[in-house]
């Protein structure tokens, strides 16, 4: 059965097409979930693109977590179902506290988008189950509040319970630890900045973003 | 019966976060002929009206209304001044 991908487009988004072009080359079926949803129909997977959701206006992601879609969408994480948060849907989900952290403008106050090359620091979460604990991978990213912030203890427990999923080679932003992704204790909620929707064709010079996006497509 | 209280939220990194923007100015500064200062920190602040029964009520709303929204705890603090409105 052909893995149904729900995308979220709130007032903003701006990758939404992409992922589903994305999901849609790797197998899977894309769809668009609008933000004003109250339930997320038969979708497989969720996932929260990137862009500026309800204009960045306040914080990154402030706004959004408010979105009435918001609600299923933390019933559909904390029963296990895959949950992905790219770039800005990243600065969703950790204001919705369904990831720790939050992240803040980059250390050199310019806005980013570069190829980077990313290694897989845990094969615990819904993205990386397929890959293996150093594998390289280019990915670009296009942000300007990229940069990983924590408390220790959270760090520490991030460190303890395997849930730093991706780190930056080249740390680019400031982002604490170079972490560039991670995910929730159960490994079923995914944050990174890196888009592997932009990565998921030769013609866009690199498909290592799909070896992410297929640990949606594959299941359990 | 109710009164009007202007409320106003200053919103700001917490300590020990970098602020890229503070430093950035801060370097800027000198440059200006502005000699000796430090500690540079941006900030953004809110100002708005609420209506409640008292003050001590108001203060109540406000803080939790910065807990759950107006700020991020992880990264920010925020400095609630609160008076009777005119």
């Amino acid at each position: 059965m052909t893995t149904k991908v729900g995308v979220v487009v709130f007032p903003g988004s701006n990758c939404e097409q992409d992922v589903v072009e994305a999901v849609d080359t790797i197998g899977g079926f894309g769809e668009l979930l609008w933000h004003k949803d109250t339930g997320l129909g038969d979708v497989d997977a969720v996932v929260l693109p990137g862009g500026f959701a309800h204009g960045d206006y306040l914080r990154t992601g402030a706004m959004a977590r408010f979105s009435p879609i918001m609600d299923p969408i933390g019933r559909f994480a904390r029963d296990g179902g895959p949950v992905v948060g790219i770039c800005n849907g990243f600065q969703i989900l950790t204001e919705a506290q369904l990831l720790p952290g939050a992240l803040y403008k980059n250390r050199g106050l310019k806005f980013l988008c570069q190829p980077t090359m990313l290694r897989v620091n845990s094969t615990g979460s819904v993205l990386t189950r397929g890959l293996s604990v150093g594998d390289e991978l280019n990915i670009p990213i296009n942000h300007f509040e990229g940069n990983f912030i924590c408390s220790e203890q959270v760090l520490a427990q991030l460190h303890d319970k395997n849930q730093i999923v991706l780190t930056y080679r080249d740390n680019p932003n400031g982002a604490t630890a170079d972490i560039a992704g991670i995910c929730n204790e159960s490994g079923n909620v995914v944050g990174l900045m890196p888009h592997p929707e932009r990565a998921a064709h030769p013609l866009l010079g690199s498909t290592d973003g799909a070896l992410l996006l297929k640990g949606l497509i594959s299941g359990d | 019966m109710s009164a009007a209280f202007d409320v106003a939220v200053e919103v700001s990194l917490r300590d020990g976060i970098a602020d890229p923007e503070g430093l950035t100015i801060e370097r800027a500064l000198p440059a200006l002929g502005f000699e000796g200062v430090s500690d540079v920190r941006v900030g953004k602040s809110l100002r708005f009206a609420v209506e409640a029964s008292d003050e001590a009520e108001a203060r109540q709303q406000v803080e939790a209304m910065c807990e759950r929204f107006l700020a991020n705890p992880v990264i920010e603090d925020v400095d609630i001044s609160l008076s009777p409105a005119l």
